[in-house]
């Protein structure tokens, strides 16, 4: 059994890889839908989104590796890390849930990753920009796939917009924790690595009211829970998404095909 | 074809590989209406950069000769080879026809 690194927790670290495990755990979500989605190009399309977040991973978690200097790769950073050494938003990590539970999380991290891959093409950091390069095209498409379904299920038959309701009620009160800010944010808008999370709150309450306006949905009132994912304390969920995901590196260290 | 009518109707695929070359077939997928058809032929068809550009339309909306005429229709060609343009000797300048 490989045990497993010890991170260097660097702030500018810490903030790629709140992104990058973020993508990382939503595209392992994604994943789960793959021969289980409802129709069969739905089912290609929510994988495409999966790998796109793979895609972006691989680019901040080897980068996140680089600048700790402790000469952890990607798949040692994605598959050999403790808990606590992820974080990830928890928004991520919450089961795949129903399709309306699936396109609404969807909707909501991809708007934020957005806006977020906007603002970091114009970041110091050369490699991190020429990643935002790549993936804001990605987002923007996961965006507008995500609005285009939650639309479509807010206006369609009594028993999906009863879904999308119940979808938007168990969320709405993960999301507050993707526009928190703390040392980390300061530390790395201070070097012009990247935007506090903070600065993102009002762009995206204004693209997802536009969103909920077109289906019919009611912006809920910001809940006083806070997830806490991004500073490493994870909800019941994580260590079984872990377990599955680290299974193969734990049993067969550097294991490849 | 389902008679079911809550299944998303049939849509054709079209898609051009590059600019300046015509859009081609290149399958068929169910989706509710134009725009999901759209997405959705770009989501099927272009995963492995197939495409610059994609075109879709209902498969009921495509008016096809019938299987029956085929001899009529295209076996009387099979002798006519002068009507490729080879025959002609062509100036230097438009060689490549």
């Amino acid at each position: 059994m490989q045990a497993s690194i010890q991170l260097q927790r660097k702030p500018e670290v810490q903030y790629l890889l709140r992104i990058g495990d973020t993508t990382l755990i939503l595209a392992q979500r994604l994943g789960e839908w793959c021969g289980h989605a409802p129709a069969l190009e739905e089912d290609i399309a929510l994988t495409n989104m999966a790998l796109d977040l793979i895609g972006q991973s691989r680019a901040l978690l080897t980068h996140a590796g680089a600048l700790e200097g402790a000469g952890h790769d990607e798949d040692q950073l994605a598959f050999l890390r403790d808990e606590r050494d992820y974080f990830n938003a928890t928004i991520a990590e919450l089961p795949r849930g129903d399709f309306a539970f699936t396109v609404l999380r969807n909707l909501m991290v991809a708007t934020w990753a957005k806006l977020l891959w906007e603002r970091l093409i114009d970041s110091s950091d050369a490699d991190l920009a020429a990643t935002a390069g790549k993936a804001v095209k990605e987002a923007r498409y996961h965006q507008q796939h995500a609005a285009d379904w939650v639309v479509r299920l807010a206006d369609s038959t009594p028993e999906a917009r009863k879904r999308i309701d119940a979808a938007l009620i168990a969320l709405w009160r993960f999301t507050p924790e993707l526009f928190e800010s703390d040392a980390v944010d300061a530390a790395a808008s201070a070097a012009g690595l990247g935007p506090r999370r903070s600065d993102l709150r009002e762009p995206w309450l204004a693209e997802m009211t536009a969103v909920f306006d077109e289906a019919g949905l009611a912006v809920p009132a910001e809940s006083g829970y806070r997830s806490t994912g991004t500073r490493g304390v994870h909800s019941e969920h994580m260590g079984f998404i872990l377990a599955e995901m680290q299974h193969l590196q734990r049993s067969f260290p550097g294991g490849a095909w | 074809m389902s008679t079911n009518d809550q299944e998303w109707p049939l849509w054709e695929v079209f898609v051009r590989s590059k600019a300046g070359l015509d859009h081609k077939h290149c399958g068929s997928l169910h989706a509710a209406d134009s725009k999901m058809a759209i997405q959705m032929g770009r989501d099927v068809y272009t995963r492995r950069q197939e495409g610059v550009s994609v075109w879709v339309v209902r498969s009921d909306q495509i008016v096809a000769s019938d299987p029956g005429d085929k001899a009529m229709y295209f076996d009387p060609a099979e002798d006519k080879v002068y009507r490729h343009p080879t025959f002609y000797e062509l100036p230097k300048s438009v060689d490549h026809m």
